[in-house]
């Protein structure tokens, strides 16, 4: 019962967030109500025994999300005050928000240990005495071995592409020397004039 | 199986990574200032690489539950792969030394290393997953380096075209797999081929699917190896991109992309030949014919030698065709002679270059050049009729291998139609050889250097007469390499 109540509400909330993603004029509002609907996703997985994806999902899509909010808010040309104006009359909203994703955890953690929905049909039965992070370490370290190292390669080579591609050494610009800055006495500092008057200072 | 075993069977990938991360390492501690150093400790890893392919990296078979294949083949490929990429990064620290603009940073070696290691799983790929990986390693490293030099615009447009053209071929290719995928239910290729052999090939849903999967695969490796109708790319990225990157792009990277549409070909798709033979003489012909007379009006020789490597794959997928050993062993004989060959053109074209050492890429600049450096005009002169297949140099053997290979298989009419265009290709390398000995001397080139001056005798000894005494050698180790794909 408390599953079929759960699927119904996650799968509710993800379609309408899903909606307003896309039908929310502000790109910030998109992507919040896009947050939202990664987490009913996950709660989603959840449910059919797939925690891994679920972790994925809050890990890699909010977490990266979240970052890709940061640049949309540096990069997009967004009027800040006319955001702020609305703080107070939309900080309900917002509250009522971060207390229903809570809720959702809650759920979710629930249901996950009242036993998932059985799937009608599995393309790949698996073993269910072992966990599908288990399952897919398993697959991951053994027979994937070479291709995921390979994988790694490419992301380091994306790398050092971006960094090849973008880093540029400045002349002329003053980087900061920790080790003289602490080493720095008052004495080297500072100087004791006595500049007479009228005469304008010697710097 | 242990890991120690198949770890064994990967050496050479294993000591390219493990070797490029410990030059990357160098590199960001000490600095532009070690980028010599580090080019010449690249050099020495990728010896250590071929040193690595003596032993269970030629001779294992299978690791990773079938994903990966140390065969013969592999190390045929993977030898001329990593002698290409050294020669790339032996050129770089002159050329950039003397070009007005960017610095060499010791990126670019480490770069290629890891190049050298996606090609190097490209040639080994017995799975649909490891040819991915392998080939966006080799990609994604070759996007890089085409546009090494920043504050060029011709060599950003080259990186941002091949980029985004190399984006949409992964695409169409992955579609392909995908849908191969689906219609196997594997990736890997031998369970493939049972799939494909195992499944009516006309008139029903499943072989619809099947053959589509073969389509878009085929289309995305057309492109990799820049066959007609995908080689759109090509001639602006080897314009654009700094000349040893080009030579890397022209010799290594084609190497490995051959040799694993080879592989696919033979291994994963092999009882579906029939249906595949209709595109790879598509493509063979197309490739050789448009290689030919676009190239005509060329005024750049780094255009020309592009158009160039187009032609010369079209008669690489002669051999591919021909679907036999033969073949395959015909193919890897004409891609080693044609690494010769196009480094070979390469490194006179970095001689092209002013008395201040600006490289210069006008044909034209080509003028009398028999007069003013008469070695230097020999010595392309020695590429130019050794790419158009003019006995006795060493070309000739290259084509003469495929088109027997063709005709042992019965394609006569192909191998009849890939003379002909031949013939067409022929004019405009002569025309080079033209310039040079008969128009009037346009003005001197800068002097000459020394390590460059030894690649080019080396190469140039190599597709002389001298390499049909290599014949039976390479004959030997050509077919031990394609009778492991059989």
């Amino acid at each position: 019962m408390i599953q079929a109540f759960a699927f119904y509400l996650f799968a509710i909330v993800v379609l309408l967030s899903g909606a307003m993603t896309i039908s929310s004029r502000n790109p910030v509002h998109s992507v919040l109500w896009l947050i939202l609907a990664f987490f009913n996703a996950a709660g989603l997985m959840v449910l059919v025994g797939a925690e891994f994806i679920a972790m994925l999902l809050v890990i890699v899509y909010v977490g990266a999300v979240a970052v890709l909010f940061l640049f949309v808010v540096m990069m997009l040309d967004i009027d800040f005050a006319e955001m702020r104006a609305g703080f107070v009359r939309y900080a309900a909203l917002g509250l009522a928000l971060a207390v229903a994703l809570v809720c959702e955890i809650f759920i979710g953690i629930g249901a996950w240990s009242a036993g998932g929905i059985d799937l009608a049909r599995r393309a790949a039965p698996v073993d269910p005495a072992i966990p599908n992070i288990q399952a897919i370490g398993n697959l991951l370290y053994t027979r994937y071995l070479f291709v995921f190292e390979g994988a790694g390669l490419v992301l380091l080579v994306a790398m050092i592409g971006a960094i090849v591609l973008t880093h540029r050494e400045r002349k002329g610009v003053r980087g900061q020397n920790i080790a003289r800055q602490v080493a720095r006495r008052p004495e080297e500092a500072t100087r004791n004039m006595r500049p007479e008057v009228g005469q304008g200072v010697q710097l | 199986m242990n890991y120690a075993a198949q770890l064994a069977m990967t050496l050479p990938e294993v000591v390219l990574s493990l070797g490029a991360l410990a030059l990357m390492l160098v590199a960001a501690w000490s600095g532009p200032n070690a980028t010599r150093a580090i080019s010449w400790a690249a050099v020495a890893v990728l010896a250590g690489a071929c040193v690595a392919l003596v032993g269970p990296a030629t001779s294992g078979g299978s690791a990773f539950d079938g994903m990966y294949r140390a065969d013969a083949f592999a190390g045929f490929a993977k030898t001329l792969i990593y002698v290409a990429a050294a020669v790339a990064i032996l050129l770089a620290p002159g050329f950039f030394q003397r070009t007005a603009g960017d610095d060499l940073r010791p990126e670019y070696p480490v770069l290629i290393l890891l190049s050298a290691v996606g090609m190097g799983i490209m040639v080994s790929a017995a799975d649909l997953l490891t040819l991915y990986v392998g080939l966006e390693l080799q990609s994604l490293a070759a996007y890089v380096l085409a546009s090494f030099m920043r504050r060029d615009a011709r060599s950003a447009e080259a990186g941002l075209k091949y980029f985004v053209l190399g984006a949409l071929a992964s695409g169409i290719l992955l579609y392909g797999i995908s849908l191969v995928y689906g219609f196997t239910g594997s990736t890997l290729f031998d369970e493939i081929a049972g799939a494909y052999a195992a499944a009516p090939l006309a008139g029903s849903t499943k072989s619809l699917g099947l053959m589509f999967g073969l389509v878009f695969v085929f289309a995305g490796l057309a492109f990799k190896i820049s066959a007609v109708p995908f080689h759109m790319w090509t001639p602006d990225v080897y314009e654009g991109a700094p000349t040893p990157v080009t030579a890397f792009f022209a010799t290594a990277p084609k190497v490995a992309a051959v040799g694993l549409a080879l592989r696919v070909a033979i291994t994963a798709m092999g009882p579906a030949a029939e249906q595949w033979r209709q595109i790879v003489i598509f493509a063979a012909l197309a490739s050789i014919l448009l290689g030919a007379v676009a190239a005509i009006g060329q005024q750049n020789i780094k255009r020309l030698l592009a158009y160039s490597s187009i032609n010369n794959v079209g008669f690489a997928l002669i051999g591919l065709a021909a679907g036999t050993p033969e073949g395959v062993a015909a193919v890897l004989a004409y891609m080693a002679i044609y690494i010769a060959m196009t480094l070979g053109s390469f490194l006179v074209v970095l001689q092209m270059r002013d008395t201040d050492g600006q490289p210069i890429e006008t044909i034209a600049s080509l003028s009398g050049l028999s007069r003013t450096r008469p070695a230097l005009a020999f010595g392309l002169a020695v590429f130019m009729f050794s790419l158009a297949g003019i006995p006795p140099l060493f070309g000739f053997y290259a084509k003469f291998a495929v088109f027997y290979a063709a005709v042992q298989a019965g394609l006569f009419p192909l191998a009849v139609f890939g003379i002909a265009f031949s013939v067409i290709g022929a004019y405009y390398y002569l025309r080079v050889v033209k310039t040079m000995y008969f128009d009037e001397p346009a003005g001197e080139y800068g002097p000459g250097d020394r390590l460059e001056g030894g690649l080019i005798v080396a190469t140039a000894a190599i597709v002389s007469p001298l390499g049909y005494l290599a014949i039976p050698l390479l004959t030997a180790w050509t077919m031990a390499a394609a009778k492991a794909l059989f």
